[in-house]
């Protein structure tokens, strides 16, 4: 069998080196590298969103170690890493959903458009209609397809006669790719709808409210391929009016999709990167050793 | 085949008549269970259906003017107080000549019910120009004729153990010879309130007294109940001392003997709070008491199982807490909440002893018209008339529990018609 073997080009079959050898830097256990502060390019000029030093804690655990990170205007940043390494906590920071947790404690200075998102004075009510978010299983409310995309124009007042509702929840299932498809059936419940289109409702949703930030967390994690693409499309299509952050388990989708990517790891921020240069030459080992699959 | 196939073939005839045999034991239950419900319907429905009918007796009565003390100018008040009695009295006797003894005649009397000269009034006060005319009416019958009517006596007992003595009998018989006694259906159970004669006595005070004290034990018990289930749910904080411990008492109070809160009603509503005894305000309010444990607890349930994910994405969309919980998880929940206030108010409907102690055990003739009159309610009458002596009552009693039994069923249907109304599907 050997004998074929060496034949075929390419193939070393040259033994082993001695044991005595000291291991090359690839195979070196992640826990013996060190992450100390963020490398790339974590902050930049005029941030839609910035955060500085923070910190969530969930009781005595801490979740989140001393994060800096800005998201530029218009742009789509996506945050990769390893399952359980704070990812989805950092988003719900941003609109502040951790609130809605009694044990979460958040600490750090956290700006939209520069104001700070935390103040005494910020409501947290309106902050939601300004940075909206659209989350991994989809959830439309057991109501129609219309009252669903409505209930955030009904909520904050933003229509004030029907004509103005129609038109409003036409636009927005029309930017979230949705409105040829439920344009005869806008009085059907929204749980009817598939998968795929039940996750466009719920972006159709976050839309109608006019928001200036969407969190996207997980959003195609629960869908086939082809309801996944055509999210991705619509991502594409809505960061011209939008910034989108968004939480993603697949490294190729935040290869597809964002123009920054931000690798976070045991709740510390290792490195952030302009995408290209994140997936072909990444600075840090560890986020070297997670996109070549070395673990996740 | 391998060892352990034998093995498990030997035991399996040992399993298969196990199971037969435990079917076998639920199968029976039921049917038990199902003989005793037949057995309770069947006793009920068997004395109860005919108390749905009563017996009238048609007499032909003169008008004289001079008798009645009236003429057809005479006012109101004159016609009200007319003498009615002697009018049906001479009927009687016109019928039956030949009565002497004081006993006799009184008996004779006795055939049509005491209601008779006031059914005679307010025909006459309805057309006055009846004075002067003889006229043929329908009189409701004595209880005893009733009775005897329905089978009740034996003729064929010794006279001096009847209540129906030989020449009532000879009454009856020509009376039923001429048509002049016969069943009809009992009207009065429905129209009139409490009475101390039987054939007089019907449920409409005691129906108009439920419904009052239900109305106001639900608009009272509904909101306050779902309101406090909703705060320890949503807005109360979690593993705080004081809630638990509120917690833990609502849970105890479900299973607090009913008749301490009519005292604790006799205690601090009349005694403190001056509210007047016996009304279906006082009711309601003691009931509000005994059902909002049982609703609160339901309540908790229902909303405990709204889905998160609903109210995240209320949340993310910019609603306020109170906003979520009216816009979703409340008409979520609804179905659970709706069974809760069935079963409690169910419950209320049943009750007697809270009752006892605020005064609506009591004897109350008219029909309340507000929630602030005297009143009694159903289950209350029903006691009421199983402890009365007369035989008619006996019929009546199981009557009003047909009666009960029927509005606890429509109440049931209407509460599963707004469920079902309520129910959706995600």
């Amino acid at each position: 069998m050997s004998e074929i073997i060496t034949t075929i080009p390419g193939i070393n079959t040259a033994p082993l080196e001695s044991a005595n050898v000291k291991p090359s830097v690839e195979t070196r256990s992640e826990f013996d590298v060190e992450i100390n502060g963020t490398v790339g390019k974590p902050l930049i000029k005029n941030p839609k969103m910035s955060s500085r030093n923070c910190d969530v804690f969930y009781g005595d655990k801490q979740a989140i170690f001393n994060v800096d990170l800005d998201i530029g205007n218009n742009e789509i940043i996506a945050m990769i890493g390893p399952s359980g390494c704070g990812k989805s906590t950092y988003l719900r920071v941003l609109n502040r959903m951790n609130d809605t947790i009694p044990i979460c404690r958040v600490t750090g200075q956290h700006t939209l458009d520069g104001e700070d998102i935390y103040g005494k004075k910020q409501d947290p009510v309106l902050l939601r209609a300004r940075v909206g978010m659209v989350f991994q299983k989809p959830n439309p409310f057991p109501k129609s397809i219309y009252d669903n995309v409505a209930y955030g124009a009904r909520l904050h007042g933003l229509a004030s006669n029907r004509s103005e509702l129609d038109d409003l929840v036409e636009a927005s299932l029309i930017k979230a790719g949705l409105f040829k498809e439920v344009k005869d059936e806008l009085q059907k419940p929204g749980t009817g709808l598939s998968g795929g289109q039940q996750q466009r409702l719920c972006i159709a949703r976050a839309i109608a409210v006019d928001p200036e930030v969407i969190l996207m967390d997980e959003p195609t994690s629960a869908l086939d391929p082809i309801a996944t693409a055509n999210i991705e499309e619509l991502m594409d299509e809505l960061k011209e009016s939008y910034t989108i952050a968004i939480v993603t388990h697949s490294m190729q989708q935040a290869a597809r999709v964002s123009q920054r990517t931000a690798y976070f790891h045991m709740g510390k921020l290792v490195e952030v990167n302009d995408t290209d240069k994140v997936f072909t030459n990444p600075e840090h080992q560890l986020t070297e050793n997670y996109i070549t699959g070395r673990f996740g | 085949m391998s060892n352990s196939t034998q093995i498990i073939q030997a035991g399996l005839k040992k399993r298969y008549a196990k199971e037969k045999r435990f079917r076998l034991y639920g199968l029976i239950s039921i049917i038990i269970s199902f003989a005793f419900l037949l057995t309770l319907l069947t006793s009920i429905f068997s004395k109860g259906l005919p108390a749905f009918q009563q017996s009238y007796v048609k007499l032909d009565v003169e008008l004289d003017a001079e008798v009645l003390g009236i003429s057809r100018d005479s006012s109101e008040n004159e016609i009200y107080s007319a003498n009615y009695s002697k009018v049906i009295d001479n009927g009687l006797r016109t019928m039956f000549p030949g009565v002497t003894g004081r006993k006799q005649k009184r008996d004779l009397k006795n055939i049509v019910s005491t209601s008779a000269d006031y059914t005679l009034r307010d025909k006459i006060i309805k057309n006055p120009a009846l004075i002067g005319t003889k006229q043929s009416y329908w009189f409701l019958a004595k209880d005893d004729i009733d009775v005897f009517m329905k089978g009740n006596i034996d003729r064929n007992l010794p006279e001096s153990d009847r209540r129906i003595k030989d020449y009532q009998l000879v009454w009856i018989d020509q009376l039923l010879a001429e048509n002049r006694l016969e069943k009809r259906f009992n009207t009065v159970l429905f129209t009139n309130g409490d009475s101390r004669e039987p054939e007089q006595a019907g449920l409409k005070g005691a129906i108009v007294g439920s419904i009052f004290t239900m109305l106001v034990t639900l608009l009272l018990s509904f909101p306050i109940a779902v309101a406090a289930a909703a705060y320890l749910e949503e807005f109360a904080p979690q593993n705080n001392r004081w809630v638990d411990m509120i917690e833990i008492n609502i849970n105890n109070l479900a299973a607090v003997p009913s008749i301490v809160f009519g005292l604790l009603g006799l205690a601090v509503y009349i005694n403190f709070f001056g509210v007047p005894r016996s009304t279906p305000l006082i009711g309601g309010l003691v009931l509000t008491l005994m059902t909002l444990p049982t609703i609160i607890i339901a309540s908790r349930a229902a909303i405990k199982s709204v889905p998160p994910s609903i109210k995240e994405a209320a949340v993310g969309l910019g609603a306020s807490r109170v906003q979520t919980l009216f816009h979703h998880t409340l008409p979520l929940a609804m179905p659970g909440i709706l069974t809760g206030t069935i079963i409690g108010m169910a419950q209320a409907l049943g009750e007697t002893a809270p009752l006892l102690m605020i005064g609506m055990i009591a004897f109350v003739a008219e029909v309340p018209g507000s929630i602030l009159d005297p009143a009694t309610v159903m289950p209350v009458q029903i006691y009421l008339w199983s402890d009365s002596p007369e035989r008619a009552f006996t019929e009546r009693t199981s009557a009003a529990i047909m009666v009960l039994l029927g509005f606890l069923v429509t109440m049931n249907l209407v509460a599963i018609l707004l469920r079902k109304k309520f129910e959706q599907r995600w």
